[in-house]
């Protein structure tokens, strides 16, 4: 036995220790190589020529530059490591983007900027930018809390009140499942306020999914749930904010996510049928004036801000649903 | 193991003809029979009868949440026309709520009656040993601690009709054994009326005064038997043992093993 067991001791760590130690440097040199790659960027940018007459060329390396010190500070207090190769990766991509275009200008202008176009575009045109994401966000909070809001009310309704299921549900077939963009139209001839129109079919658009989900989510409780609560006496005020949604979270947290997608949508078709601002607004206004670079900048911006609505909502759903086993991480 | 020595007044319990069916696949299932019974204030009656006879559907009915087809059940002489907080039933399945921890779950009577009273809350956590896990989530406890939750869970709103379903049916038997003294303690203590539905003669005859017999479904009253026993019981007492042996019988087992 102890013979056996010593053979195997023997025999087992020798290439897990050599793996180990192969690995070991790479681990560590990575995140000491992301910030020296943006430096390098850094300098192409500024010593090579540019092919043609660019704005912000050295403001770009010094932003290159920038980004590369603050990158050698955190691989120091070792902040770095798992997002090491995205640091480097980005740089890379940064560099040659950098020399393809505004170095040798390989790809056809105006439709494919340089980083220093972009650059240029922030610098210049961050006022409008801002007061676009602005007004985006503000026609986005209405419309898509007031659709959640709504939805996860007549879901509610529809999964609770047989009587309210009578009346509403048909409404809900006929509505429902029609894209809300094609109201536009009609919302725009019938509501003399262009937002106010915009921000009623972004509540459509996010409250149907999050009705039918809450629906579906409320009517799969296990009815023994009522039971225990209506054994201690509660009434159907209790049995709906206290066991019927609760226990629908998972499936309503399902609607929230499709709603904020779809009013993402709706958001931005409204801004360029009719809603005169926002980054949708922006968007279409830069194509007017084939400001290739501005459309680049707002599609940014734009996809920031969705991504970071989505964080938050995950996170909201992460701290709601901290009683799950596990859950999807964004 | 200290709980609140509040005393409730034991509610007295009354089934006049109680019938009662389902309707299933277009078919009525008759599931209880022309039940009466009474439990005078503060005794425990065990019931016993086949699976699926109708049991847990008598609780049902007395807790209200089910109104039977036929006939009336009274708690105290006025009739029972839907659940309430003082009969209390602890379900065959724990039945928790996965979004409460063990603490949220014991006090969820407190949060429907608008009461606060965290220390006995605390009292019937330990009262079931899990004052440890008053954090943990649902999915982190075994079947057995689930179950010992929903007890603390029913106990918490000092019922004065406690119907219990099976309540020690996923324990081990050692936990068993704990659990079925610390039933019978706050039985004592607290006073008040208990049914208890389970399919263990022994246990039945260790905890109750009483023991209803039924038979197969349609639940019918078979025997009522008075156990006569001494407070302080024994498995090994041959009287417990000679009562074990007819009420095997009555439930069709000719022979003892
Ligand atoms: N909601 C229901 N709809 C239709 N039939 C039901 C319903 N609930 C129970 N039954 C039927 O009624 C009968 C009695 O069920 P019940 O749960 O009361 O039995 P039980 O005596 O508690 O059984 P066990 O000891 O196995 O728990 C069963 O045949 C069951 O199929
Ligand atoms: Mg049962």
């Amino acid at each position: 036995m102890s013979q056996r067991l010593a053979s195997s001791v023997r025999f087992a760590p020798s290439p897990n220790v050599t793996t180990v130690r192969r690995a070991f440097p790479l681990a560590q040199t990575l995140p000491w190589l992301a910030g020296p790659v943006w430096l390098v960027a850094a300098l192409v940018t500024w010593r090579a020529p540019d092919a043609d007459d660019f704005p912000a060329t050295n403001d770009l390396a010094v932003l290159f530059a920038a980004l590369g010190v603050v990158l050698l500070v955190a691989a120091a207090g070792r902040r770095l490591s798992a997002r090491a190769p995205w640091a480097i990766a980005l740089g890379v991509g940064f560099g040659l983007w950098e020399v393809a275009q505004a170095k040798l200008l390989w790809l056809p202008r105006p439709f494919f900027g340089t980083p220093q176009d972009l650059l240029d575009v922030f610098q210049s045109d961050w006022r409008k930018l801002g007061d676009s994401l602005l007004h985006s966000l503000a026609l986005l909070a209405i419309g898509y809390l007031g659709g959640a809001t709504l939805g996860i009310a007549v879901g509610a309704g529809l999964g609770r009140s047989p009587r309210f299921r009578y009346w509403v549900r048909p409404i809900m077939r006929l509505i429902g499942p029609l894209p809300p963009v094609a109201l536009l139209p009609l919302a725009f001839v019938l509501i003399p306020s262009s937002r106010v129109a915009g921000d009623a079919l972004m509540a459509l658009a996010a409250g149907f999914p999050v009705a039918v989900l809450t629906w579906s989510g409320i009517a799969a409780v296990d009815p023994a749930y009522y039971d225990v609560a209506r054994t201690m006496g509660a009434k159907q005020r209790f049995l709906l904010f206290h066991v019927a949604l609760p226990a629908a979270t998972p499936q309503i947290f399902v609607g929230l996510f499709m709603g904020l997608g779809a009013s993402f949508s709706m958001l931005v078709v409204a801004e360029m049928l009719g809603v005169k601002s926002g980054l949708g607004f922006y968007l279409q206004w830069a194509q007017g004036w084939a400001a290739y670079p501005n459309m680049y900048a707002a599609l940014l911006v734009m996809s920031l801000m969705c991504s970071a609505l989505m964080t938050v909502l995950f996170k909201l759903r992460d701290h709601l649903l901290n009683w799950q086993k596990d859950g999807l991480k964004w | 193991m200290v709980i609140s020595p509040s005393r409730t007044t034991p509610l007295a319990l009354r089934l006049e003809h109680v019938s009662h069916a389902f309707h299933s696949d277009g078919a009525i299932v008759p599931v209880i029979d022309n039940v009466s019974l009474q439990a005078a204030p503060g005794e425990f009656v065990a019931l016993l009868g086949p699976s699926g006879c109708g049991k847990s559907t008598l609780l049902r009915l007395i807790a209200g949440l089910e109104a039977p087809k036929e006939g009336a059940i009274y708690g105290d002489d006025s009739p029972v026309t839907g659940p309430g907080p003082d009969r209390i039933i602890m379900f065959q399945d724990p039945t928790l709520y996965p979004w409460r921890r063990v603490r949220g779950n014991v006090a969820l009577g407190h949060d429907i009656n608008g009461r606060a009273d965290d220390e006995a809350v605390t009292a019937a956590l330990k009262l079931v040993d899990l004052l440890d896990f008053e954090r943990a989530w649902p999915h982190q406890l075994s079947g057995g601690m689930a179950q010992r939750v929903a007890l603390a869970r029913a106990l918490v709103n000092d019922p004065r009709l406690l119907l219990l379903d099976e309540p020690l049916g996923k324990l081990d038997s050692l936990t068993r054994l704990t659990m079925q003294t610390e039933i019978l303690r706050v039985w004592r203590e607290k006073q008040f009326t208990a049914l208890m539905v389970t399919h263990d003669v022994e246990e039945a005859l260790l905890l109750a005064t009483r023991i209803v017999v039924f038979s197969p479904r349609p639940a019918r009253i078979l025997a009522d038997i008075p156990v006569s026993l001494p407070e302080r019981r024994h498995r090994d007492d041959p009287k417990l043992l000679s009562l074990r042996k007819d009420i095997l019988a009555q439930l069709g087992h000719r022979e003892d093993w």
